[in-house]
């Protein structure tokens, strides 16, 4: 039981949302995707070219937790932009087809294509959450 | 374990003047694809349009249903007018 006025895990995930312009919470990773809703989500994050952020959030079930009680959503995936919740798999797949997901990342719409999207920008160092656990 | 029809009552239910399509997409009873109108969304975000349906379960969500996909909308002037002609509570 953590006590409430010391609560890392949550200080750590709300300063990944500050300190990342388009962040994914996600369970495994862009390369290895381990859920359906997460797959599609990147799927879209990765057609539009737009550079992103991304969490796992299976290696400990407290960073779930906390993310939820943060975002008052339950489900993951969860994307943020610019600091602000912008929804989980059925928001971001929807705005993915009528080319609100590009605008709202602030790239062209895919209408031509786009470099190879295989030198997506990662993290310098992995954005684990649980390593930041002192 | 919830079925399709009782997740389907309790959105109808918790939100005035929804209607709600669902489909158990696994036949498992965890995983469902609920489809959501609802005047109520009217000048809501999407956000906050899925909240609404989220809420209606709460702890739930995560837990015994383990993925409720959602799509919602708000009804077009003639679905509008049906469900302002149905009662609803007033609040």
């Amino acid at each position: 039981m953590s006590t409430p006025e010391t609560n890392p895990i949550r200080d750590a995930i709300a300063e990944a949302i500050s300190e990342h312009e388009v962040i994914l919470f996600m369970k495994g990773t862009p390369e290895a995707p381990a859920c359906g809703f997460s797959a599609r989500t990147v799927a879209a994050l990765q057609a539009t070219g737009a550079p992103f952020a991304a969490v796992d959030i299976l290696p400990d079930p407290r960073i779930r937790q906390e993310l939820s009680a943060l975002s008052n959503w339950p489900t993951i995936p969860q994307l943020f932009v610019k600091g602000e919740l912008v929804g989980g798999c059925d928001i971001v797949t929807e705005m993915y087809e009528t080319g609100e997901l590009a605008q709202a990342l602030g790239v062209e719409a895919a209408a031509t294509p786009q470099q190879p999207v295989q030198e997506q920008q990662q993290p310098a160092h992995g954005l684990g959450i649980e390593n930041r656990l002192g | 374990m919830p079925t399709a029809d009782e997740i389907k009552q309790r959105i109808e239910a918790a939100i005035p003047g929804a209607h709600a399509e669902v489909e158990d997409y696994t036949g498992g009873g965890d995983h469902f694809r609920a489809s959501v109108t609802a005047a109520a969304f009217a000048g809501r975000s999407r956000i906050e349009q899925h909240r609404l349906v989220y809420e209606v379960f709460g702890a739930e969500i995560g837990g015994p249903i383990h993925a409720l996909a959602l799509k919602t909308a708000v009804p077009s002037n003639a679905e509008a007018d049906a469900a302002a002609s149905a009662p609803t509570p007033s609040r």
